[in-house]
């Protein structure tokens, strides 16, 4: 517990030197106080640091100083009802009403109804609104351009439609609903939802899962990751209109999934992932099975890929579109593939190892341009390295229980169980009560970081490269609205 | 210029015998389930995800409510509940979803007035409105070589005023309200309505939240209900070609397999 100002030097000065912004959140203490805390990490030494204070209504924000806080900041704002004073861009994030303020407190700092749009005047500019219905199946969101000619001055993004009272959810309903509202936090992110909300619940538990069980949960994550990395090459090929890619690709995303069902009963993985290891054994007859599949399916993902990446009309319209620069990957906060893109090699299965991946390493994949071709060949080479791991992994499963038991959450603990889920970095935070009981469950998709960076990115495109740039994020809605 | 043919023969044809051959499903997958009445001899709590009420006396299976876990699949006061590996379950209306022994009164063609509009060529806009993203993915995959909706004339268009039809996906958010209330005022009459998984017809796993508000009500009339968490493609291929009268004849009901489910050791550790 620190002071205000203690604590705001704490995180500024850890971000200054080169830490990063896990989470930072309010959760009510007593009738007027919000205790606020951040979650810190140092990935070069593997480290997690955390921090907090006590705050009333209204504290001097951190945003000015540390730019990484600024969704955070407006989060605890909505959240919590309390102003983070200074703060840049004090709009509402979700648009909901205070669902974590503190039981005395009866304002609301920002009225969800209110949002006004940044504008750019004068002649020639025009502005260009999109969404939340959007021309295809896609999820909703809205985006407002404003334009010069067809160059795109500036874009705002404003999230929220899907907006489902996730965390208010998983702090009320009983453990059992609790593992099913988590697999549906992001309906393409279940394994690494799942795996960081049962991470949580272990380590209070003290529940250690067996290497074997590990093993299938590693499995399962880079089975998801390939899935949805394979589907994204493909919507990026659909997106410049290289057809037989898009199809090749499209075709072979299901192939993933799946592989997921064969293993799971459902193409998603629901129903694998429980708290003390996974519901379903991966017995030896059904690992020949999948090892033959992936083999199968690396052959016919390799040339898909060599036609992708040797066609020169392909690689002209990839390059030098929607540019992320390595200054605002770091200074943001940027994770996952979108971070990798720009030579941060981010990643928590390196940085932070926990489940098998403290005893089997998957090479990070970096690339240095920062543009929707550097996240192409990232997502590409993550996918030749997620399949190599899963057929190894297939070939060397330790034996062991497929689930062990978890049993009751030790009282007044905070955990922070971090995955590195296929768009980066998932955390959930949890904080329990003196019984035991859940009180605080903190969830941060990757896409909450990031969204930020497709704002960054477009400006200086054209408005038509849109598509093309929001598909090489392809960042989730229900993610981030929670 | 030969590397793409020698890809595209690699490739080979992969659309799927659906509908004129038999849908195989892994010894896993979820489907339909059923309810075995009174086998049961000890009684568990029923999960909350699973709404088995009472129709008047009888208890019956929601499968508006199922979210397709494996500890759904249990034994409940109403009797024993299991998956078969049956994709078939999509329905006509919201009642036909629920049954005390899981036999779901699969989804009939629209009439001859709308068949006759619809029945060759259907246009569907969709709006996604408070959900996870995964039946707009299952959507997505309808598209792609294996389910390739589009050899069946049915196509998802950009806009509301070029739709025959409306699939809904979410919970409908507070937030999602407005919009979708606009989208469908916006398509021509005569129209349809399609909710797609649990959470556009019951809220699924956010039922209960007050951030939504537990599936289309009443002022959206749906015409087809594609029950699951997210449904398999096949599940809403087979209600769709349902409503447009366009599956070929069945051959000999066969029994659907049962769905393997997960060792009891790992099912009795149960949650902390």
């Amino acid at each position: 517990m620190e002071s205000i100002e203690a604590y705001r030097e704490t995180v500024v000065n850890a971000v200054a030197g080169g830490q990063r912004l896990v989470a930072l959140f309010g959760t009510p203490e007593d009738a007027d106080r919000t205790r606020l805390l951040a979650i810190l990490a140092n990935d070069e030494r593997g480290e997690l640091g955390a921090t907090s204070t006590f705050v009333r209504d209204r504290y001097p924000s951190l945003t000015p100083e540390c730019p990484a806080a600024h969704s955070f900041e407006r989060e605890i704002a909505e959240q919590c009802a309390i102003l983070p004073e200074g703060h840049p861009w004090m709009k509402p994030l979700r648009r909901h009403l205070p669902d974590h303020r503190a039981s005395g407190r009866c304002e609301v700092v920002l009225d969800p109804d209110v949002y006004e749009f940044f504008r750019v005047e004068g002649e020639e500019v025009h502005e260009v609104a999109v969404g939340p219905v959007h021309a295809s199946v896609i999820e909703p969101g809205h985006f407002r351009f404003q334009v010069h000619g067809e160059q795109v001055l500036f874009l705002e993004i404003m999230l929220g439609y899907q907006h489902r009272g996730v965390e208010h959810l998983l702090e009320t309903v009983n453990p059992a609903r609790a593992m099913l509202v988590a697999e549906s936090i992001a309906g393409d992110t279940v394994i690494g939802h799942a795996g960081a909300h049962c991470g949580a619940i272990e380590a209070l538990a003290r529940s250690r899962k067996t290497p074997h069980a590990q093993g299938i949960r590693g499995i399962a994550l880079e089975l998801e990751r390939m899935a949805n990395h394979v589907g994204d090459l493909g919507a990026l090929s659909g997106d410049v209109a290289f057809q037989p890619a898009a199809a090749f690709f499209g075709r072979m995303r299901g192939e993933c999934l799946n592989l997921l069902m064969t293993l799971s009963g459902n193409r998603y993985g629901r129903g694998l992932v429980r708290p003390g290891g996974v519901l379903f054994d991966l017995p030896l007859t059904m690992r020949s099975e999948m090892r033959g599949r992936l083999e199968r399916l690396r052959d016919e993902l390799e040339p898909v890929a060599a036609l992708l990446f040797d066609n020169a009309s392909v690689q002209a319209r990839l390059e030098g579109v929607g540019t992320v620069s390595r200054a605002q990957c770091v200074e943001f906060g940027f994770v996952g593939p979108v971070a990798r893109a720009c030579e941060v090699a981010r990643d928590v299965r390196q940085d932070h190892p926990y489940g098998i991946f403290r005893f089997a390493h998957i090479p990070v994949t970096t690339a240095w341009a920062g543009d929707v071709h550097a996240r192409t060949l990232v997502r590409w080479h993550e996918v030749r390295r997620s399949l190599a791991f899963a057929l190894e992994q297939l070939a060397a499963l330790p034996a062991g229980a497929p689930r062990v038991s978890c049993g009751a959450l030790r009282p007044n603990e905070l955990v922070v169980s971090m995955e590195e889920g296929w768009r980066g970095e998932v955390a959930h935070v949890v904080i329990t009560d003196d019984r035991g009981e859940i009180r605080r469950h903190k969830v941060i998709d990757p896409s909450f970081h990031n969204w930020s960076a497709v704002s960054l990115a477009l400006p200086g495109n054209q408005i038509s490269d849109f598509p093309l740039c929001n598909k090489s994020f392809n960042l989730s809605y229900a993610g981030h609205d929670l | 210029m030969f590397e793409f043919l020698r890809t595209r023969l690699q490739q080979g044809k992969r659309t799927s015998p659906f509908p004129h051959g038999s849908a195989e499903f892994p010894a896993r997958f979820r489907g339909l389930p059923v309810l075995d009445v009174g086998h049961c001899a000890e009684q568990q709590e029923i999960p909350s995800a699973v709404v088995t009420g009472a129709r008047g006396e009888r208890r019956a299976i929601d499968l508006g409510a199922c979210l397709f876990s494996p500890e759904e699949a249990v034994c409940t006061p109403a009797g024993e509940l299991s998956y078969t590996r049956d994709h078939r379950m999509a329905t006509s209306s919201r009642e036909g979803l629920v049954s005390a022994s899981g036999e779901v009164a699969l989804a009939q063609a629209l009439n001859a007035r709308m068949l006759s509009m619809f029945g060759r060529s259907l246009r569907l806009r969709s709006v996604v409105a408070g959900s996870c993203g995964g039946c707009e993915a299952e959507l997505v995959a309808l598209g792609n070589v294996v389910f390739d909706l589009a050899r069946f004339g049915v196509q998802f268009v950009a806009s509301p005023r070029h739709a025959d039809g409306l699939v809904v996906t979410g919970a409908v958010s507070r937030n999602m309200r407005v919009a979708l209330g606009k989208t469908y005022d916006a398509m021509p009459a005569p129209r349809i309505v399609i909710a797609v998984g649990a959470c556009a017809i019951t809220g699924g796993p956010f039922r209960g939240s007050e951030a939504v508000g537990d599936g289309l009500s009443v002022e959206w009339p749906v015409d087809l209900y594609v029950p699951g968490c997210p449904p398999h493609p096949l599940t809403m291929l087979d209600g769709l070609l349902r409503l447009l009268n366009r599956l070929p004849p069945e051959r000999q009901p066969v029994a659907p397999a049962p769905s393997e489910l997960p060792g009891p050791e790992a099912l009795a550790q149960g949650y902390p």
